[in-house]
């Protein structure tokens, strides 16, 4: 009885672990800009993962296995939201801007707007005079961008 | 049975994130596309084993975790700071 409960219970977080990572991996191509990326691949990773390795450690029983996989679900739960949180203000620090800005604050009125201009503006002022020596002195290819990336599509 | 259609799930990801790394604009993109694609492969091989009842390839799964983890920022702070000689130049300063 509880060997058939144990199955149902690991088949359904397996399965839903699976289609979250799934649904992750198609925002992770679809969504317009970096930080949409990074919302839609990182948070649905972090669910999905912990759901199949959980399914897993059920699967698994009173095993050492599962005592691994409950550790590895426990570190994962800790270093995912971290990396994203890097990533992002990596990303912020080297002038990569969030694609609906402009956008958000003309909705909200010309005051919204001169504000995120000189907020973008500062933000461009840090980070170029470090960036800018730097690139030239070390080989580095210049790949981090200055403004929005025109390649992905809207929504 | 179970298994073996997480597996694919996984599997069909982990092809969808290597497009992303492929066309991603940005190096962030990439970078998060690499380590989406570790986190698949920490899944692929956790499922591999539960499919074939070797649950031994878990140590290898928390082996890639770590590694994954520690590459992201490694790679991230290279690029923050160009490299990690110059970064201690700057702290010392």
């Amino acid at each position: 009885m509880t060997d058939i409960l144990a199955n149902i219970v690991s088949g359904v977080l397996i399965l839903a672990g699976a289609g979250f990572f799934l649904t992750g991996a198609i925002g992770f191509i679809r969504m317009p800009d970096l930080f949409t990326r990074l919302h839609a691949a990182s948070l649905s990773d972090t669910t999905g993962m912990a759901l199949i390795l959980s399914g897993l450690a059920v699967h698994a029983g009173f095993t050492v296995a599962a005592v691994k996989l409950v550790f590895l679900i426990l570190f994962l739960l800790f270093m995912g939201p971290a990396t994203t949180h890097a990533l992002a203000a990596a990303a912020l620090a080297a002038g990569v801007k969030p694609l609906g800005a402009m956008r958000h604050a003309a909705k909200k009125g010309p005051a919204k707007v001169a504000d995120t201009v000189k907020t973008i503006a500062t933000s461009a002022a840090k980070a170029a005079p470090k960036k800018a020596p730097k690139n030239t002195s070390r080989n580095m290819p210049k790949n981090v961008p200055k403004n929005t990336p025109k390649k992905g599509r809207r929504p | 049975m179970i298994l073996f259609a997480a597996l694919l799930a996984v599997f069909v990801a982990v092809v969808l994130m290597t497009f992303r790394t492929v066309a991603g604009p940005t190096t962030f993109d990439r970078l998060l596309a690499a380590n989406s694609i570790g986190n698949g492969a920490i899944l692929i091989v956790a499922l591999y084993g539960f499919l074939t009842d070797r649950p031994d390839f878990i140590d290898l799964t928390l082996t890639y975790a770590l590694l994954n983890y520690v590459g992201v920022f490694a790679v991230l702070k290279f690029f923050r700071a160009g490299s990690e000689d110059e970064e201690q130049a700057e702290e010392t300063r």
